[in-house]
C-alpha cells in the first residue's frame, strides 16, 4: 500500500513522516518519530498507556490513525518537562513512588496533566474516575492518587 | 549468619530517597522491551491455533514465503531436535519448546504454530493470513475436575512423573502429600467440624507491558537478545537449548520491565524471534498483542479444593485436612504442591494432612503469579476458619492468635520455623483502628492470614570503586519495583558513602555471573545480601590499603563512616582515611578495588501477613465495593519503606481483582472468550479505596540486615479476606471466585 505524507506538530516541534494509512498514531510516534514514551499496553483503547493529547484533548493514540495527525498539535510525555525543569507532576511521582515498573507512568502523567489543566481542584473521586482509563497493575493506585492530589494542591498555592 | 553480628542501627537503610531511575521513568526515556530498534530490523508475527486441541496435519507456508516483504518463516522444524521429552518437570526445556512452538498437536487456543518475519509489522501480520494449516480437531477439556474424570481426553501420554499414584488419569502429572499427626483422631476431638468445597478461576498476571524482544542470531551461533524479562540468565539458558547453540554465545540484555509478577520468568517469543533472525540473517523484533498475552502467556492455575477443619469451642484447631487440585494448562507445572504446603502454614497444628494435584488441560501453560499456588489454598482454608469462628461465636483474630505458628512450631509442610512474625501481624491487626471501626448496614468485615516461603536462589553481584570514591554496583536481577534504590541503600550502608554516590546497573549476561530470575520475593533478600557482601569485600580491601599505608596490621584497621580508622587506641594514631583518598591512589597501591559475591543464599526467611477488609454488597445488583483495606505484613527489615508499602498495596489490589472480577472464561469450543482488557477487567482507579499499610519488622535471622522478601505474601490473604467480608455482608458463604455480581446475586437468591 502506498504511503501517505503527514505533517504535524509534536511537543511544539513541526515534524513530518510517511506512514501506511492503516498505521496508528501510536505506531507513527514510536516507529516513525522515535518517540517511544507512549506505550502500547493493549491497542484497544482500554489501558491508557498510549495516552497523548491531540489539539489539547486527551486521546488513546492507539485508537487514532497516524494520518489523522495532519495539521494537529500532539503532546506526549516527552513534552511534559520544560527543558531540564520537571513538571510538578513528574517530581511528585518520583517523590511519592507513584510508580513501580513505570510502564503506565507516561500515560498517567499525560492524563493527570490534562485533568489538572481542566480542573485544578479535583476531589479524590474525580481523580480516580478521570484516571479510570489508565491501568496500573503494580501500585494499587494509592500513591498515584496521592501524588496527583498533592500536585494539584501545590499548583493551586503557586497561583 | 549468626544473629549477633546482625546490624540494627542504620544510617541509610530505612530512609526513603528518590529512586535512581526516577527521571528516566517520568520523562519517557526509560527503554522497555518494545522500545529498542536496530538497523535493518524486521518485524515478526506469530500464527496461533484457533482450536483448543487439534492434530496439526500439514502447514503450508509457501504463499507467505513468496511475498516480497517476507524474509523468513519458521515452524517447529526450525528449533533444536535434541531437546528431550521427560515426565513431569524433569524435561522442562521440552515443555517450554512445545509451548513456544507447537509440535504434532496444538494444545490450546492461542498455541503458536508458525511465525514470519517481514519488513514491517503490517506486512508480517498480512503474511500470517497466507499460511495454511490443516488441523484435525480433537476432543478437549479445560476444567480441572473434568480433566481428572476417567473419560477425559488425554492431553499427553507419559507426562506424569514418579509421584503420581497408580490408577490416576494420565492428565494428573504430579502429586504431593504431606502433613503430620493423626487427622481422624483430631477431628474426633473437635466440637465442630466443617468441610467445604471451593473453586477459583484462572487469572492473568496482567502486567501492562506485553512481552517484547529484539533478537539477532547469526549462522555462527552467536547472538544478541534484548527483552523484557524477570531473569535474563534463564532466558539465555533456555533460548540456547531450544535453538541448539552454546549458552555463552548468546548475550541477553534485560530491558526495563513493565511488570511481571511471575509471568516473565520464562520465555515465549524470544526463541521464536531468534529462530526468525537466524533464518533471515537480520535483527527481528517481536512484540505480543494484548490478546496474545491473554491467550498464550501466564495465567495462573485454576483450583478445585476440599478443606476440612475441626475446632474446639475455645477456638483450638484439632485437625486440618485439604485436597487441592490445580489445573496448569497443557503442561506439567501447576503448583498443587505449593498450594498444599502453604495452605495451613500459618498455624501450629498437631494433626494436619494436605494433598496437591497438578493436572493438565487444554489451556495455556500456567506461569508463576506472585506466591504461586498460595492464594487459592488460603482462600479455602481461611474461609472455613471464618465459618468456624462465626458458628462458634469467636473473634477471628483471637482464634488465629490462639493457633498461630511461632518460632519453633513444626510447620504443616515439615520444617521448624526460625524467628517469624505472624503473631506480630495479628497483634497489629487487632490493635489497628480499622478492626474496631463500626460497620455500616450492608457492610461486612473479613480477616485472613497468608504465608509465603520466599526464596534465595543463585546470585552474583559485582561492585567496583571509581577513583573519586564513588561506587558502581552490578546486579543481575531486573528492577521491577524500585530494587535499584534498595541495593544502593544497602551498599551505602556498608561503604558509608552517600546513596547518591552509588550507581546500580542491571548487568547483561556477558558482564556478570549467573543470576536466578527476580521471583520468589528474592531480590531485596538475595541480591541485597550479595550487594552487602560485595561491599564488605571491597571494604576489606580498602582497609588493607590503609593498613599498608600506615604500616600497621590489617586487623588494626576498621571501617567507619566511609573512612579507614585505627581500630583502637593501641592501633596507632592516624587521621581517618576517607574512601576517596584510598581510591585516588589505588592504581599505585595495588590496582583497582572491587568487591564480589557469588553464592546461593539459603536463609530467605518465610513471611506472613494479615489483611483486614470491609466490603459492601449491593443486594440489587450483586456488586461488591471494597470500602476499606488494611495490609499488615512482616518485612523483616524495610530497606526502602515506600517501596515496601507499594508491594503491599499492589498485592492487595491484584487480590481484589482476583476475588471480585478477574477470570478466564472459556466457551464450549475451548476458546478463550475474554482476551482483551475490556472483558478481562482488572481493577481501575475508581474501583479501589486507599490501601493502608502497616510494616511489621521481625528481623530475618538469615539476612545481615534482617530483610525478608515482601513481593509475594501480599497477594495471599486478599482472596479469603474479601470472601469473608462479602460472606459476612451478604449473609451467605461465598465458595467460588471471582465473586462477580451475577455470582453474588445467585448466592443471595439461594441458588449459588
Ligand atoms: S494501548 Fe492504547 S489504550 Fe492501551
Ligand atoms: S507502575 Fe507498573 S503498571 Fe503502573
Amino acid at each position: 500500500m502506498s504511503k501517505i505524507h503527514v505533517t504535524t506538530t509534536v511537543n511544539g516541534d513541526e515534524v513530518d513522516f510517511l506512514c501506511d494509512p492503516r498505521e496508528t498514531l501510536l505506531d507513527c510516534l514510536r516507529d516513525r518519530l522515535n518517540l517511544t514514551g507512549a506505550k502500547e499496553g493493549c491497542g484497544t483503547g482500554d489501558c491508557g498507556a498510549c495516552s497523548v493529547t491531540l489539539d489539547g484533548r486527551l486521546v488513546c493514540s492507539c485508537l487514532v490513525l497516524g494520518v489523522e495527525a495532519e495539521g494537529k498539535e500532539i503532546g506526549t510525555v516527552e513534552g511534559i518537562a520544560d527543558g531540564d525543569v520537571l513538571h510538578p507532576l513528574q517530581k511528585k511521582f518520583i517523590e511519592y513512588a507513584a510508580l513501580q515498573c513505570g510502564v503506565c507512568t507516561p500515560g498517567i502523567l499525560v492524563a493527570a496533566k490534562a485533568l489538572l489543566e481542566k480542573n485544578p481542584d479535583p476531589t479524590e473521586e474525580e481523580v480516580r474516575y478521570w484516571l479510570a482509563g489508565n491501568l496500573c497493575r503494580c501500585t494499587g493506585y494509592d500513591k498515584i492518587i496521592r501524588a496527583v492530589m498533592d500536585t494539584a494542591a501545590e499548583l493551586r498555592e503557586a497561583v | 549468619m549468626a544473629l549477633d553480628d546482625r546490624k540494627t542501627d542504620f544510617k541509610f537503610v530505612g530512609t526513603r530517597p528518590d529512586r535512581p531511575d526516577g527521571l528516566d521513568k517520568v520523562t519517557g526515556r526509560a527503554k522497555f522491551g518494545a522500545d529498542m530498534y536496530a538497523p535493518g530490523m524486521l518485524h515478526g508475527a506469530i500464527l496461533r491455533s484457533p482450536h483448543a486441541h487439534a492434530r496439526i496435519v500439514k502447514i503450508d507456508t509457501s504463499k507467505a514465503e513468496a511475498l516480497k516483504d517476507v524474509k523468513a518463516v519458521v515452524t517447529r522444524a526450525d528449533f533444536s531436535d535434541e531437546v528431550e521429552f521427560k515426565p513431569g518437570l524433569e524435561g522442562e526445556f521440552w515443555n517450554v519448546l512445545e509451548n513456544v512452538m507447537a509440535g504434532e498437536k496444538a494444545l490450546y487456543d492461542g498455541h503458536a504454530v508458525a511465525a514470519v518475519a517481514a519488513t514491517s509489522a503490517l506486512a508480517a501480520r498480512d503474511a500470517l493470513k497466507l499460511i495454511e494449516v490443516e488441523y484435525e480437531v480433537l476432543p478437549h477439556v479445560t476444567d480441572v475436575d473434568k480433566a481428572m474424570e476417567p473419560d477425559a481426553p488425554v492431553i499427553r501420554e507419559g507426562a506424569a512423573d514418579y509421584s503420581v499414584p497408580e490408577g490416576m488419569h494420565p492428565n494428573v502429572v504430579r502429586y504431593h502429600e504431606s502433613g503430620h499427626g493423626d487427622v481422624e483422631a483430631g477431628f474426633a476431638e473437635a466440637d465442630l467440624v466443617i468441610e467445604d468445597h471451593f473453586d477459583t478461576e484462572a487469572t492473568h498476571q496482567g502486567y501492562i507491558e506485553p512481552h517484547a524482544c529484539l533478537a539477532m542470531l547469526g549462522n555462527d551461533g552467536k547472538g544478541e537478545l534484548w527483552c523484557c524479562t524477570q531473569g535474563h540468565w534463564i532466558v539465555q539458558k533456555t533460548c540456547a537449548a531450544l535453538l541448539g547453540i552454546e549458552t555463552s554465545q548468546l548475550r541477553v540484555t534485560a530491558s526495563e520491565i513493565g511488570g511481571g509478577f511471575g509471568g516473565k520468568t520464562t520465555v515465549f517469543i524470544e526463541p521464536v524471534a531468534l529462530a526468525l533472525s537466524r533464518k533471515a540473517n537480520r535483527p527481528v523484533k517481536l512484540v505480543m498483542s494484548r490478546s496474545e498475552v491473554f491467550r498464550a502467556t501466564g495465567p495462573t492455575a485454576s483450583a478445585s479444593m476440599d478443606v476440612k477443619i475441626g475446632m474446639k469451642k475455645d477456638g483450638t484447631i484439632t485437625a486440618a485436612q485439604g485436597v487441592f487440585r490445580l489445573q496448569g494448562g497443557a503442561f506439567p507445572g501447576a503448583p498443587g504442591d505449593f498450594t498444599a504446603m502453604c495452605a495451613f502454614a500459618p498455624y501450629n497444628l498437631t494433626n494436619v494432612r494436605q494433598v496437591g494435584y497438578d493436572v493438565m488441560t487444554n489451556r495455556p501453560k500456567q506461569a508463576a503469579y506472585r506466591a504461586p499456588g498460595a492464594p487459592m489454598g488460603a482462600f479455602a482454608v481461611e474461609s472455613v476458619i471464618d465459618e468456624l469462628c462465626n458458628q462458634l461465636g469467636l473473634d477471628p483474630i483471637d482464634v488465629r492468635l490462639k493457633n498461630a505458628a511461632r518460632e519453633g512450631t513444626k510447620a504443616s509442610y515439615g520444617p521448624r520455623y526460625p524467628r517469624i512474625g505472624l503473631v506480630e501481624t495479628l497483634e497489629a491487626a487487632k490493635a489497628h483502628p480499622h478492626y474496631s471501626a463500626p460497620l455500616k448496614p450492608g457492610q461486612g468485615r473479613g480477616i485472613s492470614c497468608g504465608f509465603w516461603f520466599n526464596h534465595g536462589g543463585e546470585t552474583s553481584v559485582s561492585l567496583a570503586l571509581s577513583e573519586d570514591g564513588s561506587a558502581q554496583v552490578m546486579v543481575g536481577t531486573p528492577d521491577i519495583g524500585g530494587s535499584r534504590a534498595s541495593m544502593a541503600l544497602m551498599a551505602a550502608e556498608v561503604l558509608g558513602i552517600p546513596y547518591e554516590n552509588i550507581r546500580v546497573t542491571v548487568a547483561d549476561t556477558a558482564t556478570l555471573g549467573y543470576n536466578d530470575v527476580s521471583h520468589g520475593s528474592r531480590v531485596t533478600y538475595a541480591s541485597g545480601l550479595a550487594t552487602i557482601k560485595a561491599a564488605q569485600n571491597a571494604v576489606e580491601k580498602l582497609c588493607e590499603r590503609a593498613a599498608a599505608k600506615w604500616g600497621i596490621p590489617v586487623d588494626a584497621v576498621k571501617w567507619e563512616n566511609g573512612c579507614a580508622v585505627p581500630s583502637g587506641p593501641n592501633a596507632g594514631d592516624f587521621d581517618p582515611l576517607p574512601i576517596a583518598e584510598i581510591t585516588a591512589d589505588m592504581g599505585r597501591t595495588g590496582g583497582p578495588i572491587s568487591g564480589h559475591f557469588e553464592a546461593t543464599p539459603e536463609g530467605a526467611g518465610v513471611s506472613f501477613g494479615t489483611h483486614i477488609v470491609d466490603a459492601e454488597v449491593d443486594r440489587e445488583t450483586g456488586k461488591t465495593t471494597i470500602t476499606r483495606y488494611t495490609v499488615i505484613q512482616d518485612a523483616g527489615k524495610a530497606i526502602h519503606p515506600t517501596y515496601v508499602e507499594g508491594q503491599f498495596q499492589g498485592g492487595a489490589a491484584q487480590g481484589i481483582g482476583w476475588a471480585l472480577n478477574e477470570e478466564y472464561i472459556y466457551g464450549e469450543d475451548g476458546r478463550l472468550q475474554n482476551a482483551v482488557f475490556l472483558d478481562y477487567r482488572i481493577p481501575v482507579a475508581s474501583d479501589l479505596p486507599m490501601i493502608d499499610t502497616v510494616i511489621v519488622e521481625v528481623p530475618n535471622p538469615g539476612h545481615p540486615f534482617g530483610v525478608r522478601g515482601v513481593g509475594e505474601t501480599g497477594i495471599v490473604p486478599p482472596l479469603a479476606a474479601i470472601a469473608n467480608a462479602v460472606s459476612n455482608a451478604a449473609g451467605v458463604r461465598m465458595r467460588q471466585l471471582p465473586m462477580s455480581p451475577p455470582r453474588v446475586l445467585a448466592a443471595l437468591k439461594g441458588d449459588g
